[in-house]
C-alpha cells in the first residue's frame, strides 16, 4: 500500500510541485490551502507523513502543528516543515510545537521523497 | 508541456495575484485601512513569490525578493514603522518585483542597478550595512539537509563509526522515532545495534510517555561524520547523542563473518522490543482519554472549519466555457423557434405544449444567466493595475495624485474586462497628465496640491458603467476648438455648443500623435479610446466643468454574447432594439406629430418634444413615410441622455436575442450594432440606437458637419 502524505500549502506553485514530486514518487497524496483546511482534510485523508508550510493565510503552520499533535489519533504522525534557513528560530519554534523534522526550501523532489521515507513509520 | 513548465505557468499567473495583493495591502497600509492581517499578507506574498521564484532558479528574482522580505518581516515583528515613506519604498519595491516577476516570465532583462537601488534602500530601512542587504543573492538557503559537499576520506576512519542515542522524551512527542533512525544507518553500511534497557523502571513505575531506553549502534562504513550526523539531524537535541569512530577491528579476524554475524541478530531485535514495550504503552493513552468526546468533537470543528473555508473552486480551459456559451446561444435560438413553430400551430396559451414551453423559456434562461455568470469577473482586475500607472505617471509628470476607486467588485464578462483595460489606462492617463493641473497651480486656484482621480464601476440598467473623472481644470474649450479649427476639423464660423467641443476630442485626427498603434502610449487620440469602446457594443461620453474637473463616463453591455430585444418590423424587415435603450412605447397621433424645416419632424411627448427618427429611412430601405401615425414609435434615450422617437411599423415582441457580429462576419454598417438569428432562421439586424440618432440629426454624438446643418 502506498504512503499517504498531506500537504499544506498556500501557494499553489508549491502544492503542485509537491504533487508532482509525491505523485512520482508513488505516494497517495492528499492536500489542504492552510492550517485550517489542513486540520479539517486531516480526519479524511488519514496521512502517514503530513509536510507543512509555516507561513498560511487563517492559520499558520505553528497552529497547524500544536493543533495536530493535540489529537491523540495523530500524536505519532510525523511531520516535515517546509522551511526557509534564513530563520532558525521559527524552525525551533515548529519543533517546539511538535514538527518532526523539516525540509529546506527550495527542495529538489528527491531530497524531498528522501526525508519523507526518513520519517515515515 | 511538459510537467513542470506547466508548474511554473501556475507559478506565473499565481504570482499576478500575489503582486495583485501585496499591492492592495500595501495601500491600504498607507490609508491606514491595513491591520496586523494585512501586513501578515503582505510578507506572505512576497515569500510565496520568492518560495516558487527559488524552485524555479529564478536568482535575480529570489536576491531581491528576499531582501523586500526581510524588511517586511521587521515591519510585520513591529521592529520597524510602518509610515509613509516606508510605504512609498515599499510600493516602489512592489512595482520592481513585477518588473523581475515579467522579466522572469518573457526571458527579458530588468535593471539590476535599479533593482540593486532598490534592494539597498530596502536594507537601509532595517538598518542593515547596505552591502549585505543590496542585490547581492541571500545566504545560500539550503543546504541543511542534502547538498552538503561530501567530504571524502580526510575525517572517515577505516573501521567506521559507532552512535550512542539515548532519547529523550521529547524525541517522540515530535513523532521521531529510533526504527527510521536505525533504517537509515542501515542504508549507509552494515550495522549492529545494542539496546541498553537498564533505564526500564519497572511497569507500575513506567511513563507511558516517557523514555527510558538508550542504543548504541556500529556502523561499519567509510563515510564521513557528517553523513551519520545528518541521519540525527531531525533528533538532535532530543536526544543525548554521540558519534565516535569505531576502534579498529584487530588484524586477523574475519570480518565477513564477524559481519554476517552482526548483521542477523541486529537490528530487528531493538525494533522488535521497542515495539513490545510500545504495545504496552500504548492501550494507556485510549485509556487516559477516552475517544468519545474526541470523536463528538472532530465533527463539529471540521464543520466550523468549513463554514469559514473560502468557497471551493475549479480551473477550466477557458475555451470549453466558450463552446458551453456557443450552445447555450444555440439552445435559446432554437428555443425561440419553437416556440414561435408552437404559435404557428395554434395551440392554446394554456395548452399542456404552450405551458410547457414557457417552463422550457424559463429554464433556458437560467442556464444562460448561469453560464453567462461563469464568465463573469470583477473589474478588480483591471482596476488593480492602476495604482501602478498612476504612480509613474504622477512620477513623471511631477504631479500628485490620489487614485480612487469604487465598484471593483462589480462583475462583468471576461472578455468585457480583458478589452476594458486599454481604454482605461489610456484615460487614466490622459486625466493625471491633461486634466490635472500641477501643484502650483492648484494652490493657486485653491485647491489642494495633491489632484484626485476617480475611477469607478457600477451597473446601471443592464449595462456596466465605468466612470473616469478628474478634479482638474475641465477642458479647456476655447482651446480645443482652437486646434479643431488649426487641424482643418471644424469650420472657424461654426457654432458649437459646449457639449459639441467636448465631442471634437474624439474626433480621428484630433490627437496631436503620429502612432495610433499603441493604444496606451502617450498622446494617442480619444478617437482609438472611442472606437474600441464602440468595438465592445459601448458608448463614451464626456462631462466637464471648467475649473473643477472632467469625467469620462463608459457604458458597455455585460456580455457580448446576448441581448433582451424589442422585435420591430420596419418595412419588411425585422429588427431588434435593445431593450435598455428603450423607455416606452406609443402609438403617434397625428396632433402630436410637427414638422421642423425641410425634413425634420418632432414629436410630443408629454410636456417636450422628441425628434422623430423614420428608422425605414434612416436606413435606407423606403422613402420617408408621410404617414408616421400608421406606426409604432419606440422612445429611446441615449446615454447622454438625449431622447428620440424611433418609427417604426410594428412591434412582434420582446426577446432575447443571441448576438452575432456583423463586423467579424460582414463589415460595420452605420446604425446597426450587430445581427441575430431569430427563431424561423432568418437573419435579423440589431439597432444602434445611438448611431441611429447621431445619424439623423440627433445631438449627442454629434459630427460637427451635421449638427451645422441642423
Amino acid at each position: 500500500m502506498s504512503l499517504k502524505v498531506l500537504t499544506v500549502d498556500d501557494s499553489r506553485t508549491m502544492r503542485d510541485m509537491l504533487m508532482l514530486a509525491l505523485k512520482d514518487a508513488g505516494f497517495d497524496v492528499a492536500q489542504a490551502v492552510d492550517g485550517v483546511h489542513g486540520l479539517e482534510v486531516l480526519g479524511q485523508s488519514n496521512p502517514q507523513v503530513i509536510v507543512t508550510d509555516i507561513n498560511m493565510p487563517r492559520m499558520d503552520g505553528f497552529g497547524f502543528i500544536e493543533g495536530v499533535r493535540k489529537d491523540p489519533r495523530y500524536r505519532g504522525v510525523p511531520i516535515l516543515v517546509l522551511t526557509t534557513e534564513s530563520d532558525p528560530a521559527k524552525k525551533d519554534r515548529a519543533r517546539q510545537a511538535g514538527a518532526t523534522g523539516w525540509i529546506v526550501k527550495p527542495f529538489s523532489p528527491a531530497k524531498l521523497v528522501e526525508a519523507i521515507r526518513r520519517v515515515a513509520a | 508541456m511538459d510537467a513542470l513548465e506547466q508548474i511554473k505557468g501556475t507559478f506565473f499567473q499565481e504570482c499576478q495575484e500575489l503582486l495583485a495583493d501585496l499591492e492592495a495591502g500595501l495601500m491600504a497600509l498607507e490609508t491606514g485601512e491595513g491591520d496586523d492581517e494585512t501586513i501578515n499578507a503582505v510578507f506572505r506574498a512576497v515569500h510565496s513569490v520568492k518560495g516558487g521564484a527559488g524552485a524555479f532558479g529564478m536568482d535575480d528574482l529570489v536576491a531581491f525578493a528576499h531582501v523586500f522580505e526581510t524588511t517586511l518581516d521587521e515591519m510585520r515583528g513591529g521592529r520597524l514603522a510602518i509610515d509613509e515613506p516606508a510605504l512609498k519604498i515599499m510600493l516602489r519595491a512592489a512595482d520592481m518585483l513585477s518588473d523581475h516577476v515579467g522579466a522572469a516570465q518573457h526571458g527579458t532583462d530588468v535593471d539590476l542597478a535599479r533593482s540593486a537601488a532598490l534592494a539597498g534602500e530596502l536594507a537601509a530601512m532595517t538598518q542593515e550595512t547596505p552591502a549585505v542587504g543590496a542585490a547581492a543573492p541571500p545566504e545560500p538557503e539550503a543546504d541543511e539537509m542534502g547538498f552538503t559537499p561530501l567530504k571524502v576520506g580526510l575525517d572517515s576512519p577505516a573501521g567506521g563509526w559507532r552512535v550512542r542515542i539515548r532519547p529523550a522524551a521529547g524525541m517522540y512527542a515530535k513523532a521521531n522515532d529510533i526504527a527510521p533512525l536505525l533504517r537509515e544507518m542501515e542504508r549507509l553500511g552494515p550495522c549492529t545495534a545494542v539496546l541498553d534497557d537498564d533505564g526500564l523502571p519497572d511497569l507500575e513505575a513506567l511513563d507511558a510517555e516517557g523514555a527510558y531506553l538508550a542504543w548504541t549502534i556500529d556502523l561499519t562504513a567509510d563515510c564521513p561524520r557528517d553523513t551519520v550526523a545528518e541521519v540525527f539531524e531531525f533528533v538532535d537535541g532530543d536526544c543525548s547523542l554521540s558519534i565516535e569512530p569505531l576502534a579498529v577491528e584487530p588484524p586477523g579476524l574475519d570480518i565477513e563473518a564477524l559481519l554476517a554475524q552482526a548483521r542477523q541478530p541486529a537490528p530487528p531485535a531493538p525494533e522488535g522490543e521497542v515495539q513490545a514495550v510500545i504495545d504496552q504503552v500504548v492501550p494507556a493513552i485510549p485509556v487516559a482519554q477516552p475517544d468519545a468526546p474526541t470523536d463528538a468533537a472532530g465533527p463539529a470543528r471540521a464543520s466550523a472549519a468549513a463554514a469559514n473555508a473560502s468557497p471551493a473552486t475549479i480551473r477550466v480551459d477557458l475555451e470549453r466555457v466558450d463552446r458551453l456559451i456557443d450552445l447555450v446561444g444555440e439552445l435559446v435560438i432554437n428555443q425561440a423557434m419553437l416556440a414561435q413553430r408552437v404559435g404557428e400551430s395554434g395551440f392554446a396559451r394554456s395548452s399542456n405544449v404552450a405551458v410547457g414551453l414557457d417552463e422550457l423559456e424559463q429554464l433556458t434562461r437560467e442556464i444562460q444567466d448561469s453560464v453567462m455568470a461563469i464568465r463573469a469577473q470583477p473589474v478588480k482586475s483591471v482596476f488593480q493595475r492602476m495604482p501602478r500607472l498612476v504612480r509613474e505617471i504622477a512620477a513623471s509628470t511631477g504631479k500628485e495624485v490620489r487614485l480612487v476607486t469604487e465598484g471593483e467588485g462589480t462583475e462583468v464578462d471576461k472578455t468585457v474586462i480583458e478589452r476594458l483595460s486599454d481604454p482605461i489606462t489610456h484615460m487614466i492617463r490622459n486625466a493625471i497628465d491633461h486634466g490635472l493641473e500641477s501643484p502650483a497651480e492648484r494652490r493657486a486656484a485653491g485647491k489642494p496640491a495633491e489632484g484626485t482621480v476617480r475611477l469607478a464601476a457600477l451597473h446601471r440598467s443592464g449595462r456596466i458603467v465605468i466612470e473616469v473623472g478628474d478634479d482638474g481644470a475641465g477642458i479647456n474649450r476655447p482651446r480645443v476648438r482652437q486646434i479643431a479649427i488649426d487641424k482643418g476639423l471644424i469650420d472657424p464660423e461654426a457654432l458649437l455648443s459646449d457639449e459639441e467641443v467636448d465631442n471634437l476630442l474624439f474626433l480621428p485626427g484630433f490627437s496631436t500623435a503620429s502612432a495610433i498603434s499603441n493604444i496606451s502610449g502617450r498622446g494617442v487620440g480619444m478617437d482609438v479610446v472611442k472606437r474600441s469602446i464602440q468595438a465592445l457594443g459601448g458608448r463614451i461620453t464626456i462631462t466637464s466643468n471648467p475649473g473643477k474637473g472632467s469625467t469620462f463616463t463608459m457604458s458597455l453591455p455585460l456580455t457580448l454574447a446576448v441581448l433582451d430585444g424589442m422585435v420591430v418590423s420596419v418595412g419588411d424587415q425585422t429588427l431588434v432594439t435593445p431593450l435598455t435603450s428603450i423607455i416606452e412605447t406609443l402609438q403617434p397621433k397625428p396632433a402630436d406629430v410637427r414638422t421642423l424645416g425641410p425634413s425634420s419632424r418632432v414629436i410630443a411627448v408629454r410636456d417636450a418634444f422628441v425628434p422623430l427618427i423614420d428608422i425605414g429611412a434612416v436606413l435606407g430601405w423606403r422613402p420617408e413615410t408621410d404617414t408616421p401615425c400608421a406606426g409604432v414609435c419606440l422612445l429611446v434615450e441615449n446615454e447622454g441622455g438625449g431622447r428620440a422617437a424611433l418609427l417604426v411599423d410594428g412591434i412582434q415582441g420582446q426577446r432575447q436575442v443571441v448576438i452575432k457580429s456583423l463586423e467579424a462576419n460582414f463589415q460595420q454598417v452605420a446604425g446597426i450594432a450587430a445581427a441575430t438569428i431569430l427563431g424561423d432562421g432568418r437573419v435579423a439586424l440589431i439597432l444602434d440606437v445611438d448611431a441611429v440618432i447621431a445619424l439623423r440629426g440627433g445631438r449627442a454624438t454629434a459630427i460637427p458637419s451635421l449638427a451645422l446643418a441642423s
